[in-house]
């Protein structure tokens, strides 16, 4: 990976934040204001990136539109994370048995893909924004927990427990001093690489129709909206998509940057 | 390990997985607060019928104890029975039957034409220079990253809109295909690429591959012969992860081309919340992941018998 492309990606990234929490300072306008008289107004110095169906400014829309990608891409990470560094860690530390247990659960949990996984619980919530977060988590947890329990088990048989156990630590204080600092490393590239998996994931719910309803300016919603006027107004689709992209890509680039070696993902 | 034995290991560790997943439906469905049988018949809001609510009783067996109603659905599922699907008032496996043709076509095409862009790439990037490896990494990482429903939207605006050459809605010609399986093939085509590339220029740069040359083999053959094999092997490794984005892409697919297909019923009944017909195509198609999974594997054995076996 070369440099320009990490200092590509971070300034992305930071511009997202920014775009998330204070987007009037990049864009004042009301992202719901509607104005009849502009539709389908092309790209140019009145809106920047063009108007959609209704006169809204789709440039105003993208920017306040990070903050609703932001605060689902966290929470879904949050929860896939959160739930696979349990399962992992205890499938990693516990005997074979139950080891064995929880790794065919995974598999089986594995063996449906992601947005199947998402879609079946959609189907049982319903469609919606919490819906939409809790389907993304739980959906990549499986793969997530998978990698947290080779990396522990790695890291238990290491050389460097091995000289805890000879120095007579308690098994709290092996996990709480060498296994979590330890293993937080090639985690938080896989936090970093997941952020943007979850986007991406929450994008495609509310394409779908599944996630965040049409009027709200997410990024997702904002293209199915424009999938109708593809032919009329390509800008509709072009920007909020190149926003979900670059923002994917950022991630990635980053995550694999603090990662190195964590790669399968 | 014996060839029949670890079949049998495979079979049999595939039998646990179905079963899991089966089990976690089964628990899923009850977990839904309310009459279960309104929750297969889409919700509270669905305001089914007495009748088919007293339908769903009977077929799923409401009115039995819990363990024998677990039983009875597994008993179905033996059989491929998975129900009625309440939407289309059909047999869910009947409804499969007649999309899932639609959908494999535009699968093993878009897989095709993967493995054979992420070929041609490898092959570039172990030929070319450090730009030829920075570019290509680049657009690995684009085309590993871009979700399909834009790209899908992105091709049409090209090749559609702007200069006409395929249409935007899947009207069955073979014109209507180019831009699905375009649009599902890029991205796994950037995945792949990205795996082939590291093993193919080890294999190309090793001494095995300068005694070839020396031997007076071309370039050409030797990557035929020799390159491909080292490439072949880590990305079906990755195999299950190209199902799951094949599948995954082709309910996006669908849905952008309007295509008919396995994808599309699910969303729909997703949409109608037809819990039979989701619950059908979730377990069929982890069926299917765990086939193709045995597949690659047994793939790998004979492009590589001297490997580590598992």
């Amino acid at each position: 990976m070369s440099r320009s492309a990490k200092i590509f990606s971070a300034i992305v990234i930071l511009l997202w934040l920014v775009m998330a929490l204070a987007p009037g300072l990049l864009a004042p306008g009301d992202p719901l204001a509607i104005n009849p008289a502009q539709a389908f107004q092309k790209p140019g110095l009145a809106h920047f990136f063009g108007t959609d169906e209704s006169g809204r400014d789709i440039y105003t829309r993208v920017i306040h539109g990070a903050g609703d990608s932001l605060a689902i891409g966290l929470a879904a990470t949050a929860l896939g994370m959160g739930l696979a560094i349990v399962l992992g860690t205890v499938a990693a530390l516990s005997p074979r048995w139950l080891d064995e247990v929880i790794l065919r659960v995974l598999e089986a949990l594995y063996a449906i893909p992601s947005l199947l996984m998402a879609l079946l619980i959609i189907a049982f919530t319903g469609p919606g924004v919490g819906p939409a977060i809790v389907a993304v988590g739980l959906s990549t947890a499986p793969g997530y927990a998978r990698l947290v329990r080779s990396q522990i088990r790695s890291l238990k048989n290491s050389e460097m427990l091995e000289a805890t156990t000879v120095l007579g630590h308690s098994s709290w204080l092996k996990v709480r001093n060498h296994l979590i600092p330890n293993a937080l490393k090639p985690l938080m590239a896989l936090v970093t690489l997941g952020i943007g998996q979850a986007v991406i994931w929450a994008a495609a719910l509310s394409f779908l129709g599944l996630g965040t309803a049409p009027p709200a300016p997410e990024w997702g919603a904002m293209l199915s909206a424009g999938r109708v006027y593809l032919h009329l107004a390509w800008w509709m689709s072009l920007f909020p998509g190149l926003a979900i992209v670059a923002v994917a890509v950022s991630a990635t680039v980053i995550g694999r940057a603090l990662g190195g070696k964590v790669k399968s993902l | 390990m014996g060839t029949i034995a670890w079949a049998g290991r495979k079979i049999g560790g595939a039998l646990v997985v179905l079963w899991l997943v089966a089990t976690a439906i089964f628990i899923a469905i009850r977990l839904i607060p309310g009459d279960p049988a309104e929750a297969i018949m889409g919700g509270p809001g669905s305001q089914a019928s007495a009748e088919a609510l007293a339908a769903a009783r009977a077929e799923y067996a409401l009115d039995q104890p819990v363990f024998t109603q677990y039983l009875l659905y597994l008993g179905k599922l033996v059989t491929l029975d998975f129900g009625t699907s309440y939407s289309l008032k059909e047999p869910v496996t009947k409804v499969m039957g007649e999309v899932l043709p639609n959908t494999l076509w535009l699968s093993l095409l878009a897989l095709a034409l993967a493995w054979l862009l992420a070929l041609c790439f490898a092959a570039a990037a172990s030929n070319s220079g450090r730009f030829g490896s920075w570019l290509g990494s680049l657009l690995e990482i684009i085309a590993a990253a871009v979700p399909h429903f834009w790209l899908g939207a992105v091709l049409i605006m090209l090749f559609s809109s702007a200069l006409g050459w395929f249409p935007a809605v899947d009207n069955g010609s073979a014109q209507g295909l180019v831009l699905p399986v375009l649009t599902l093939a890029l991205p796994l085509a950037g995945f792949l690429t990205q795996l082939m590339r590291d093993s193919l220029s080890e294999a190309l740069g090793s001494q095995f591959a300068l005694a070839a040359r020396a031997r007076g083999e071309s370039r050409l053959t030797l990557f035929w012969r020799h390159g491909l094999r080292h490439a072949a092997l880590p990305a079906l490794n990755l195999t299950g992860w190209a199902f799951s984005s094949l599948l995954s892409g082709a309910v996006v697919v669908e849905a952008i081309f309007a295509r008919p297909g396995l994808g599309r019923s699910l969303l729909s009944a997703v949409l109608a919340r037809d819990i039979p017909m989701v619950t059908g195509i979730a377990l069929f198609s982890a069926l299917v992941y765990i086939v193709v999974m045995a597949l690659a594997e047994g793939l790998e054995r004979i492009i590589n018998p001297a490997g580590e076996q598992r």
